[in-house]
């Protein structure tokens, strides 16, 4: 795939100087999947450091507890909207919104996605339902304080801005749709002459898996949250037990989605390891097969789980049973990939640069939250767990911890291509270091704090569990303190001077033969393809 | 949503646009899919409150017209052959016959949202509605199996509505040329729509209007 | 580059639709038909069984599945197997419940 003699980084042809249009509207009009995956970047940073500044004040409120910073009306808001925005503006579009859109119609060999206009309206609903998040903020009624979940039936009876925040909701889920319709015709129709399906990179078999559940579950909570507006308007009685409507069919139907939109987090995230790895072993990506595989079945099992998160509401002993069962089953095509990175990594000639640092903490971080995973899958011990601080530590790591980690992962990863530029390698293992050790200090102590009982969702707690607030505290101000010295350190190299090259890290994927920046159409003549995507000489 | 999906080929510094019907094909599909999800949705809720209210819904069931509901059944199904039909017409050449098949098509549709208002009407007017006032006395059951038939057939309503709009889009195209035996997948596309429209129906009509007559 | 004929067939004539067409007017006369007997716990089932029928015949004939390339009948098959888990793994709460009836 890399003909190393014919290949001349050229960034002066780069997309960003391409196009008739100048300025603002270059980007805001463009259909170019790289501009929207830039545009998706700046928006999503955005809304993290909005969400993050939030869990920054919660953790504040919990230093001393009680109603120290605020009341718990206040407190309620605060978690409701830092679970929205984190959730539905930055975990779930991010990877697949910023760098499957830069980047899988170069790693397949076309020109771009099969549907580039459908591309930019995407972007556009996912503003939309941005601002619409933050309008809910602002009306009369007050912020929505229903926790991200909009449980019936405070959901229907409560007088905050509900129906804005799910109408916000309800709106990124369509940008979700159309983004995975996108990307699934795309790896059907644009790959490159020779691409079979099984020399695809694993980072597009990650997206494909994951578009399919963005495209099959999200229409799901799509109807639910539309069902609560009609039940807040028209009292239609559906929810409602008051009306002989059934709670529990809510969670069923809530559920349905938000268990598989966990995949759609981590299934592009690990595509995302499945690249770093090989490129920084240097070696062919072992058991190809079995990764690709196991991000289908992830993606299909993902559907039959969503019970473990109503063990305790009311189902069925049968049901819960059930889905306890195949609970479990989904730990297995996750540890395939687990081991065959590994086996990847083992006898490689390892080259631990700052992306691979990231993926390193990823796999310790997220075996941590996948272990404690089975710990609520089985039903006797999530009986004393549930709604306690052990589920919050849970998901933390496996979502910020996972995906988190790895969106900055991936960022330094492809930064290089994506802007031309190279950032100061020190100062990234720093932030990453820094990074890892604030996230442990600050959600480690809650898997204890949960096994001892303190509940989730409280703005004050019991004098026994102080130490453990503070030290979590702590650790969220190491933790932010170090997303800063990264943001930092990428920002001065975008400023800087310092240009990167075509390959910086010998990657063997199809991005790694085009220019940092990429032209404008990716490749002057669509690639041959004739071996595996990791195979080296 | 557009229908066209463009790729752009170099070839010898040129830029092309080539269309690929294919890919628009699967896209309008893969839509189809998700509004398949959405009523989905409202399936599997409908299905679990005729379980739980098994009684209550066959006799709300009774008040709902069942010679209005054939009808509109046997109007979108004949929308559905209009409009097959149509298609076939454009790609045989013949554009006014085409023409008019769609248009029958689009009258088929708006008597079925017109039969519709007058079924809503008249239920409206006995106070039968949320939060109407015949609600209260009705059982719980009974008031679910109402909320669920506004909502269900509201929802597909609207999806009729929407699909009329596609239509007169077609029909301007068909008439300026823009669409044309070459050049069809649009028409094809709103076809599909159509006829997921009428698939929800076929499914709509026997859980709502025939749940027992005996 | 695929050849941009929308048809991968021969174009279906307007008999064979119109035969379609009798066959579904048929199948709703019968689900109407049926609806005035009983069947106790089958009523359900039946329905739903020829409204299935219809829904093929519209999806095989007038959509067009039928003749087109096997991928549609995969992504379909791919879709209703989604759903249908959906439903059952619901049921398997509600059918087991004490609570309910």
């Amino acid at each position: 795939m890399m003909e190393n003699a014919e290949l001349v980084n050229n960034p002066d042809v780069s997309f960003y100087n391409s196009g008739s249009r100048k300025g603002i509207l270059s980007w805001l009009l463009s259909t170019d999947h790289k501009r929207i995956g830039i545009m998706y970047l700046v928006a999503m940073i955005i809304f993290f450091l909005t969400g993050m500044t939030l869990g920054f004040l919660m953790r504040l409120e919990m230093l001393p507890g009680a109603r120290s910073l605020m009341g718990a009306q206040t407190y309620n808001e605060l978690f409701t909207l830092h679970g929205v925005i984190m959730i539905f503006l930055f975990i779930i579009p991010g990877i697949p919104a910023v760098f499957g859109n830069f980047f899988l119609p170069i790693m397949i060999g076309a020109k771009d996605v099969s549907f580039p206009r459908l591309n930019l309206m995407s972007w556009y609903l996912y503003i939309a339902g941005g601002l619409i998040v933050i309008l809910s903020l602002l009306t009369a009624g007050g912020p929505a304080d229903t926790g991200w979940t909009f449980y019936v039936p405070y959901s229907i009876r409560t007088q905050s801005n509900v129906s804005l925040a799910v109408f916000g909701a309800f709106v990124l889920g369509f940008a979700s749709i159309l983004t995975g319709l996108n990307f699934i015709t795309t790896i059907h129709r644009l790959r490159a002459p020779g691409m079979k399906w099984f020399k695809m990179p694993l980072f597009a078999w990650g997206l494909y898996s994951t578009a399919w559940i963005q495209l099959l579950a999200t229409p799901v909570i799509g109807i639910t949250l539309l069902l609560i507006i009609l039940e807040r308007f028209f009292g239609v009685g559906v929810f409602d037990p008051a009306l002989g409507g059934d709670p529990l069919l809510y969670q069923h139907l809530f559920w349905i989605y938000s268990h598989p939109a966990v995949y759609i987090m981590i299934l592009p995230a690990m595509g995302l390891v499945s690249e770093i790895i090989p490129t920084f072993a240097k070696k062919n990506i072992f058991g190809y097969v079995p990764i690709a595989i196991s991000s289908l079945a992830i993606a299909f099992i993902g559907y039959l789980v969503w019970g473990h998160h109503m063990f305790s509401s009311g189902i069925s002993d049968t049901s819960r049973v059930i889905f306890s069962l195949l609970t479990f089953l989904v730990a297995v095509p996750s540890g395939v990939k687990v081991f065959n990175w590994v086996a990847t990594l083992y006898k490689g000639s390892i080259d631990l640069r700052a992306p691979l640092l990231f993926v390193l903490s990823f796999i310790v971080i997220f075996s941590i939250g996948g272990l404690t995973g089975l710990v609520l899958g089985s039903l006797n011990t999530d009986i004393h767990l549930t709604d306690t601080y052990f589920v919050v530590a849970h998901f933390h790591y496996v979502m910020f911890g996972g995906m988190g980690l790895l969106f900055f992962g991936g960022l330094h990863y492809w930064f290089p291509k994506m802007f031309g530029k190279m950032y100061n390698e020190r100062i990234a293992k720093t932030a990453c270091i820094l990074f890892v050790i604030g996230f442990n200090s600050l959600y480690f102590p809650m898997f204890i704090m949960g096994y001892l009982g303190m509940p989730r969702r409280y703005y004050d707690y019991l004098p026994q569990f102080k130490p453990y607030h503070i030290i979590s505290t702590v650790g969220s101000w190491i933790l932010i303190l170090g997303i800063l010295i990264m943001i930092f350190n990428l920002v001065k190299a975008l400023r800087g001077k310092e240009k990167a090259s075509m390959n910086p890290w010998g990657g063997t994927t199809l991005e790694w033969t085009v220019s940092s920046p990429p032209p404008l159409e990716n490749f002057d003549q669509i690639p041959v393809i004739t071996k595996g995507p990791y195979e080296r000489e | 949503m557009s229908n066209e999906s463009e790729i752009i080929v170099t070839q010898n510094s040129e830029m092309h646009i080539h269309r690929d019907d294919e890919a628009s094909k699967i896209g309008m599909w893969l839509f189809l899919f998700t509004e398949l999800l959405l009523f989905g949705g409202m399936f599997i809720l409908y299905a679990a409150y005729r379980f739980m209210f098994s009684d209550a819904f066959s006799i709300a069931s009774i008040r709902l017209d069942r010679i209005i509901g054939s009808v509109n059944t046997i109007i979108l199904l004949t929308s559905s052959l209009t409009v097959v039909l149509s298609i076939t017409a454009l790609k045989r050449n013949q554009k006014k016959f085409a023409i008019f098949l769609l248009l029958f098509t689009m009258i088929c549709g708006l008597l079925f949202l017109v039969n519709k208002y007058f079924e809503w009407s008249a239920k409206i007017q006995h106070g039968i509605y949320p939060k109407g006032p015949e609600m209260a006395n009705l059982p719980d059951g009974e008031v679910m199996f109402y909320g669920l038939y506004y909502v269900m057939t509201g929802l597909h309503g609207l999806h009729v509505l929407v699909g009329l709009i596609f239509f007169t889009f077609i029909l301007i195209f068909v008439l300026k040329n823009k669409i044309t035996s070459e050049n069809i997948q649009k028409f094809e596309n709103s076809g599909l729509y159509w006829h997921l429209v009428d698939i929800i129906w076929i499914f709509l009509f026997p859980l709502f209007y025939l749940i027992h007559a005996y | 580059m695929e050849n941009n004929k929308s048809h991968t067939g021969a174009s279906l004539n307007y008999g064979l639709y119109i035969s379609v067409w009798l066959g579904l007017i048929a199948l709703t006369m019968t689900t109407v038909a049926l609806s005035g007997m009983n069947f106790a716990s089958l009523t359900v089932p039946i329905a739903i069984a020829i409204a299935v029928a219809k829904s093929v015949m519209v999806a095989g004939y007038f959509m067009h599945v039928k003749f087109d390339s096997k991928i549609f009948k995969i992504f379909i098959a791919v879709c209703i197997v989604i759903f249908l888990t959906m439903i059952v793994l619901t049921f398997f709460d509600l059918t087991f419940r004490t609570d309910i009836k």
